[in-house]
């Protein structure tokens, strides 16, 4: 299973969600995208986006302002 | 279509009921962007930051997608066939570029009709009885465009003639008045929904409209980059000369926020007292930088000091340090505030 980057650093909410949208669009199910990002609204948007699509979020990591989310594609 | 709003979470909740399978799409133009400021403004990390399209989608249980239309919006701001409202907001056209975007995206992936929160006689420019049609038509929509809240005072579309939808099921809302949406809300059990419904454009406020008229004014067109618009929501922004502009942070997120720009812009800071993060957007020889040296202390901790010490990094490379004394409140003229 491929597992892919995605570094949004300094965008903000939407756009972050956008980019997630677009990449996973891309990607089959069981991948995983690693998403870096630092607006503190993808902590909210990126987990309730998967929600509504069927992926899961298997990590998310906090420190200086940086943001970690990991996503596993679902169906 | 979901704003985020009532309205459209309501005209969704209502076409749900009748047991067709529905999906949201939510348009990005770069100007309905509240969340935004939260995310910027250090002070404001303890509010809530959450999408509220997002929100009521899943509210509804239905999939959300989140079209980016930063570059095709241009055109509705810059050249609206229907001018503008009271500030910069083209309502009518974009409406109808919504509506148009919606039913592409509808027909690409083999959904049958539109549904959007528009109530007869809501808004003014985008939602009047005479205006309603003229979204209809020119979106190329016509009559797959389904107004479940305000259908039965409009013409039947042809998910209704066609029997796709229950008609006498739908609603007769009509006018300013919130109650009738508050009461279904109850009625499905919705208590928690943004209010006011219908978005968060910054185009409908009047000092974001001057802050992007003086923009077009300044650099002789009326052009604008996804980053102009968005330094327009951050910061202090004084013009002193017609030739450049400061834009100053005004705490610890915006100041950080700012700092994404530095291979951009010239940027200023005060090393010897703490304060704002300042670029210039214009440009500006030493006069200038000195001048925005002294905006930079006059908005930082060492407003009264006599002296304070600037750092202004150049993007063309060239830095220094210089001390200034911070102008006062009445150096300030109040035309330079954007």
């Amino acid at each position: 299973m491929s597992h892919q980057t995605l570094d949004v650093r300094g965008q903000l909410c939407p756009i972050p969600v956008i980019r997630c949208q677009s990449r996973i669009g891309g990607m089959s199910e069981g991948e995983t995208l690693e998403v870096l990002c630092t607006d503190p609204g993808t902590l909210h948007d990126i987990p309730a986006w998967c929600r509504i699509h069927g992926h899961k979020v298997l990590e998310t990591t906090e420190e200086n302002r940086e943001i970690r989310i990991v996503i596993e594609v679902g169906a | 279509m979901i704003s985020g709003g009532l309205d459209s979470m309501l005209a969704t909740r209502v076409i749900q009921e009748q047991g067709i399978h529905v999906e949201g799409i939510n348009f990005f133009t770069g100007f309905c962007v509240e969340g935004h400021t939260h995310a910027i403004r250090r002070q404001d990390q303890k509010k809530q930051k959450r999408n509220n399209a997002l929100w009521v989608a899943e509210q509804l249980g239905i999939k959300l997608h989140i079209i980016d239309v930063i570059e095709e919006y241009k055109d509705i701001v810059i050249n609206p066939k229907h001018g503008y409202g009271s500030n910069l907001n083209p309502c009518l056209d974009c409406k109808g570029f919504m509506v148009k975007k919606a039913h592409e995206w509808a027909v690409e992936n083999g959904f049958d009709f539109i549904i959007t929160g528009e109530v007869v006689g809501q808004r003014p420019m985008s939602q009047r009885r005479d205006t309603m049609p003229v979204i209809a038509r020119e979106s190329g929509a016509n009559d797959l465009l389904v107004r479940p809240l305000s259908a039965k005072i409009l013409p039947p579309t042809l998910p209704e003639r066609e029997g796709w939808i229950d008609r006498e099921a739908l609603f007769d809302f009509n006018g300013r008045g919130r109650r009738p949406q508050i009461a279904l809300a109850e009625r499905y059990g919705l208590h928690d929904y943004a209010q006011p419904a219908g978005g968060c454009c910054f185009l409908t406020d009047a000092q974001y409209s001057a802050k992007l008229a003086d923009l077009w004014q300044a650099r002789g067109n009326r052009e604008y980059e996804f980053d102009d618009i968005m330094l327009l929501k951050v910061g202090r922004h004084l013009r002193p000369d017609p030739g450049f502009k400061v834009i100053i942070g005004r705490e610890e997120g915006e100041n950080h926020y700012l700092e994404g720009y530095r291979k951009r812009f010239t940027h200023l800071f005060s090393p010897s007292h703490p304060g704002p993060f300042a670029l210039i957007d214009g440009i500006a020889g030493p006069e200038e930088e000195e001048t925005a040296a002294r905006l930079v202390a006059r908005f930082g901790k060492g407003r009264d000091a006599d002296r304070v010490a600037v750092e202004i990094h150049s993007v063309d490379g060239r830095d220094r340090t210089i001390e200034v004394v911070p102008l006062s409140d009445a150096e300030i003229p109040q035309d330079w505030y954007l």
